[in-house]
Formats: C-alpha cells, sequence, structure tokens
C-alpha cells in the first residue's frame, strides 16, 4: 500500500444478492495525483465509486480516508470530510438555475443550512464563490439559465461544477466525457489539467485518450477486480489493454 | 422563485386587496366573516406549501395539525391562561410538538410511503380526538372558546366582533406572509428545494436530509397549528371533522389547483377559489364540492401548475417569453 495515499480502499467486495460486483479491490490514491479508472462496461466502476462514497457498505473490506476509517458511513457524513462526486447519468437540480445549482453545493450555503432569515440571493459574498465556480467550468455567463434548459455539454459542465463547488479534497468523477464532442472534451481536459494541482481526482473513464493524457496512474477493472494498475506509459505497453476493446489509443 | 425583498410587489397586491375586503366584500353579495375563513385557511395552505410545494413532502393528514391546534388553543384558554398571545402560542406549539413525533417516523420516507404514513397518523390523531371526549369532548367539540383580546401592554384591543377579528387575522396573515417568503428565499428554503429535485444528490453534498425534511415537516405542522388556533377562536370552537381525511385533503385540493408547485401566492389563488367556489356554487347546488372536485380533475389533467402556471403562462405571453417547461410533478413518480 502507498503510504501518502490520501484516499484507500482495501480489499473491496460488494455482493448484490448472489451477484458479486467488486472482488477483493484494492486501491490507493495519493494525495495531488490523478488516478484513472478504466474498464468495460458493467465491471464495477461506478459500483466502486458508490462503495468509496458511501452510497453502498462494501460486503467486505475497508475504505480509509487521510488514514481515517470510513467504511459503511453515509453520503452526507463522507461529503462532510471533504469528498465530492460527480455522476455518470447527469445528477443536477433541474428546475435551478445554473447558479443556484451551485449555491446549494457551496460549503458555505450547507454550514447555514438552517438558516431561516437570511437572503441568499442578497449574499454577496456566496454569490462571487458561485460565479467563481461557474466561471471555472466555463457557465459563467449562463448562471441565470435553469439547468434544464442548458445544452447537453453545459449540463455536463454543471455537473462537475456541482462537485466542485463542495471545495473537495478529493474530487471523484464518473465518465465525466460521457456523451461529450471531441471540443466539448478539449476543453474538459484543460479544466482538469488545471484542477490536478489543487485537488486529488479520482476519474472513471472511457475516453482513453483523455485518461492517458491525464492520469498519474491508472487502475483497471474488469468483472469487479483490479486486472492492471501503473502509469500510462506501462499500460500503453502492456498486451491486455492494447488486445482489449476499451478504446483505440493514438 | 427568487427575490431580494421583505416585501414584493405581489404581496403589496395582495395586501391592498386583504386590506380593502371589509369595505367591499358585502358589495360583491358575500359576507365579512368569509373574508375571515378565507385568511385562516390561506395561512394554513402557504405553511403546507411550504411541505408540499417546496419540499416536495405530500401529507394527507395535515388536518390533523390544524385540529391539534385548535384544541390546544381552546384547552390553554381554558385550563391555563385566557391570553390570546399564550393560546395563540400553544396551538403552535402543540402542532409542531405532534409533527416533530410524526417527523420522527416518517423523515426518512418519500414519494408514496411519506403519503401513506401521514394519512396513517393523520388518521390516529382523528380518531383519539374523536374518542378522547374527556379533553376534546368528542363530536360535539369544544366550545365556547373566545376571541381573546390583543393585549400590546401598553393598549388592548378587543376583536370579539367579526369586523375587530378580521382586522387582527389580516395582521397575522401579513406577518406569515412576510415570513414565509424569507423563509422559502433563505439557506434553508433552498436546501428544502434542492432536496425536492434531488435528494440523493443532496446527501453527497454533505447535507442531513432527512434533518431538513423533519424540520419542514415540523414547521408546517407549527404553521397549520397557528391556523387551527385562529380558526378556534374564529368559530368560537374547536371541532373535530377538520382533522379528518376529507378536510385533509381539501388543503391538497387548495393548494394544487392555486397552483403551489409553480408559485408562493399559488395556496392563496386556491384557498380563496375554494371558498368563493363554496359560496357561490354552494348557493345553486347542494353538489358544490363534486363541480369542484371535476375542476380539480381538469386542473390535474390539463394544467398541473394550477391556477398560478396559467397566470405564469399568460403573463409570459404578454411578454413575448417561450412557455415555461412542466414542473413540479415528480414526487408522485418516485
Ligand atoms: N444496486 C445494484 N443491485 C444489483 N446489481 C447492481 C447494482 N448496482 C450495480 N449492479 C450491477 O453491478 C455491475 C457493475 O455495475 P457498474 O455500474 O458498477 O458498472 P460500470 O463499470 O460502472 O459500467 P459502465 O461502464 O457501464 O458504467 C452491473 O452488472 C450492474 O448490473
Ligand atoms: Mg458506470
Amino acid at each position: 500500500m502507498n503510504a501518502t495515499a490520501l484516499f484507500e480502499a482495501r480489499g473491496l467486495h460488494m455482493r448484490f444478492g448472489d451477484r458479486v460486483v467488486l472482488e477483493n479491490v484494492s486501491l490507493a490514491f495519493p494525495e495531488g495525483q490523478l488516478s484513472g479508472i478504466m474498464g468495460p462496461n458493467g465491471a464495477g466502476k461506478t459500483t466502486c465509486f458508490n462503495v468509496l462514497t458511501g452510497r453502498y457498505r462494501p460486503t467486505r473490506g475497508q475504505v480509509l480516508f487521510r488514514g481515517q476509517d470510513i467504511t459503511g458511513l453515509s453520503p452526507h457524513r463522507i461529503a462532510r470530510l471533504g469528498v465530492s462526486r460527480s455522476f455518470q447519468l447527469l445528477n443536477l437540480f433541474n428546475d435551478f438555475t445554473a447558479e443556484e445549482n451551485v449555491l446549494v453545493a457551496l460549503p458555505g450555503l450547507r454550514d447555514h443550512g438552517m438558516n431561516m432569515a437570511r437572503d441568499v440571493m442578497a449574499d454577496r459574498s456566496l454569490r462571487d464563490r458561485a460565479a467563481a465556480v461557474l466561471d471555472r467550468v466555463g457557465l459563467g455567463a449562463k448562471g441565470g439559465i435553469p439547468a434544464r434548459q442548458l445544452p447537453y455539454g453545459d449540463r455536463r459542465a454543471l455537473e462537475i461544477g456541482v462537485a466542485l463547488a463542495a471545495d473537495p479534497a478529493v474530487l471523484f468523477l464518473d465518465e465525466p466525457t460521457s456523451g461529450l464532442g471531441a471540443d466539448a472534451i478539449g476543453r474538459l481536459a484543460e479544466l482538469v489539467r488545471r484542477l490536478k494541482g489543487e485537488v486529488t481526482i479520482v476519474a472513471i473513464e472511457h475516453d482513453m485518450e483523455f485518461l492517458f493524457g491525464l492520469a498519474d496512474t491508472i487502475a483497471v477493472i474488469h468483472w469487479g477486480q483490479v486486472i492492471r494498475h501503473g502509469t500510462p506509459d506501462a499500460l500503453r505497453a502492456d498486451p491486455w489493454v492494447r488486445n482489449s476493446n476499451l478504446g483505440r489509443l493514438k | 422563485m427568487h427575490g431580494a425583498r421583505l416585501v414584493t410587489p405581489s404581496m403589496l397586491v395582495a395586501f391592498a386587496i386583504f386590506g380593502t375586503l371589509p369595505f367591499w366584500i358585502t358589495e360583491i353579495g358575500l359576507y365579512r366573516y368569509l373574508g375571515v375563513e378565507i385568511l385562516i385557511w390561506c395561512i394554513y395552505a402557504l405553511g403546507f406549501n411550504l411541505l408540499m410545494g417546496y419540499a416536495g413532502l405530500p401529507s394527507f393528514g395535515h388536518g390533523a395539525y390544524f385540529g391539534i391546534g385548535a384544541y390546544a388553543c381552546g384547552l390553554a384558554q381554558f385550563e391555563l391562561w385566557a391570553n390570546l398571545w399564550f393560546c395563540l402560542a400553544a396551538g403552535v406549539v402543540a402542532a409542531a410538538v405532534f409533527g416533530a413525533v410524526v417527523a420522527a417516523f416518517i423523515s426518512h420516507r418519500r414519494g408514496i410511503y411519506f403519503a401513506l404514513m401521514t394519512i396513517a397518523f393523520g388518521q390516529m390523531f382523528f380518531f383519539i380526538a374523536s374518542k378522547w371526549t374527556s379533553v376534546t369532548n368528542g363530536e360535539d367539540g369544544l366550545l365556547n372558546i373566545a376571541r381573546l383580546p390583543v393585549e400590546l401592554g401598553f393598549w388592548n384591543y378587543p376583536i370579539r366582533g367579526n369586523a375587530d377579528f378580521y382586522w387582527f387575522v389580516f395582521a397575522c396573515f401579513v406577518v406569515c406572509v412576510v415570513a414565509l417568503w424569507r423563509l422559502v428565499n433563505s439557506p434553508f428554503g433552498k436546501v428544502v428545494q434542492a432536496i425536492k429535485q434531488n435528494e440523493a444528490r443532496m446527501a453527497f453534498l454533505g447535507y442531513r436530509v432527512a434533518l431538513y425534511k423533519a424540520v419542514a415537516f415540523i414547521l408546517s405542522c407549527a404553521v397549520a397549528g397557528f391556523a387551527g388556533a385562529l380558526f378556534a377562536m374564529a368559530q368560537g370552537g374547536a371541532f373535530v371533522q377538520v382533522m379528518n381525511l376529507q378536510w385533509s385533503g381539501v388543503i391538497v385540493l387548495m393548494v394544487l389547483i392555486g397552483g403551489g408547485f409553480v408559485s408562493f401566492w399559488g395556496p392563496v389563488l386556491g384557498t380563496v377559489l375554494y371558498f368563493v367556489a363554496r359560496d357561490l356554487l354552494g348557493a345553486y347546488t347542494e353538489a358544490w364540492l363534486l363541480w369542484f372536485g371535476l375542476m380539480f380533475m381538469a386542473v390535474v389533467m390539463f394544467k398541473p401548475e394550477g391556477l398560478a402556471g396559467i397566470g405564469q403562462d399568460a403573463l409570459r405571453k404578454w411578454r413575448g417569453l417561450p412557455r415555461a417547461p412542466a414542473a413540479g410533478w415528480a414526487w408522485l413518480r418516485r
């Protein structure tokens, strides 16, 4: 195990009924790095995120954050420790504007969530912070548009904006490029590259170019097991990865 | 639904209408006491919409808390201290306490399960109130609840007559509107609206979703209790009927027809429509509630956003804006 890992999974097993979805998954995500996860459809990648972020309690195994055992804690507890995630299927507040989506995600609002007297929209510092997040994900001019009316690419960006607004120490991204065109993927890659220095990132990705260009290390999950783990360069040369139909590498 | 003001133009319109109501209501063939009823039910409906429209939590047993407020007001007056503020506070606190007990059981649920449990608890309280005659006086009701004078220390004002009582209820309405408008635009208001839209995401953003749902429930119970206490004084008694399933349904009907999902003012519009329909249709036919029910069905089928939605569409059309997308019924599908 990596001694400097910020976030760690140790021997995770996850079973739904008699269906084993994760089998002895151990992963370590070092601070400040971008760790990639790839694997075919149905391999268990999202389930792994779900276990790490508290949606499911693993059948067996341990989840550690900053060395602290957080296995089986509820999602809101884990989130409060500084763990944030985006979702493979868009998971927004559709009736809210883009700005409101980001506002509710800010710790500055969450910490005063029981305040019933202050006017949110009159809170300059809160709104400035929301505007900064929107700028970052390229939605600076679209804060006033309801999420459901945004084009798909913008909704994808907002999905990351909401995760980012929580000001996390670890950011889990579940297929951030899903459904995006080449331009949008390029912009997203730029954003992620800028984020890399500031926050520890774990990204599930099917787009191999995107992942291999950004990740420090990559784990390959197949049938619920980690079958390969290494740097992009090492994996590029790996025959399994080369022969798999996960995607094409240049 | 965002505004950064304590008092909005729509509020001024509403206050102007209700503030002048005593001067014209008899001119249009209605009567003053109707104004009292409408305002009290508006308060009840606004509080109910905090739960249903804003937090997306349908309660079909809310009459229970309205009734508990009414009984508490009467009992406080008879047994403890015949003071207006104290008796109103008793209504609020009693409803909130019962609401808190129920919230402990239901705040982890949502959608249809939440709704069913509100019915179960509502029916339970209704049953208890009907049978526990030594406290509630059963089917006969708790009679002779007085409209206590407004005591402000330096100034006392009797509100026995309908005209004076109307002004007091109007003042309560103004306070409730301003407070609830503040609330829905506060951090808490935003949080419950977000929970309505996407409970799971809120949990992943670090919110204790069940706690917020519980608080929203308790608040709307407290407002219902307040309205119930006023109603007990208005009617001069507390009766068990308002706690039954039918009357719990009426408040849902009012809020939905008015358009609580799309507008802060939906509950007010729905309440006014209900009482005016009762008196105008009721003058022609015993079966007025049937017609009102059909109206409700028409709204559900053709315009789930209710009267407020129809109004908003008209306003948008007038301004040349595109139609708003349909919203608000997600909880029925969960
Ligand atoms: N709650 C659940 N109950 C039962 N089975 C589940 C549950 N969640 C996931 N699974 C199953 O676990 C397997 C892995 O699913 P998962 O969503 O983790 O895959 P994935 O690697 O994210 O795939 P994709 O690339 O398609 O997103 C699938 O076969 C799925 O049907
Ligand atoms: Mg997945």
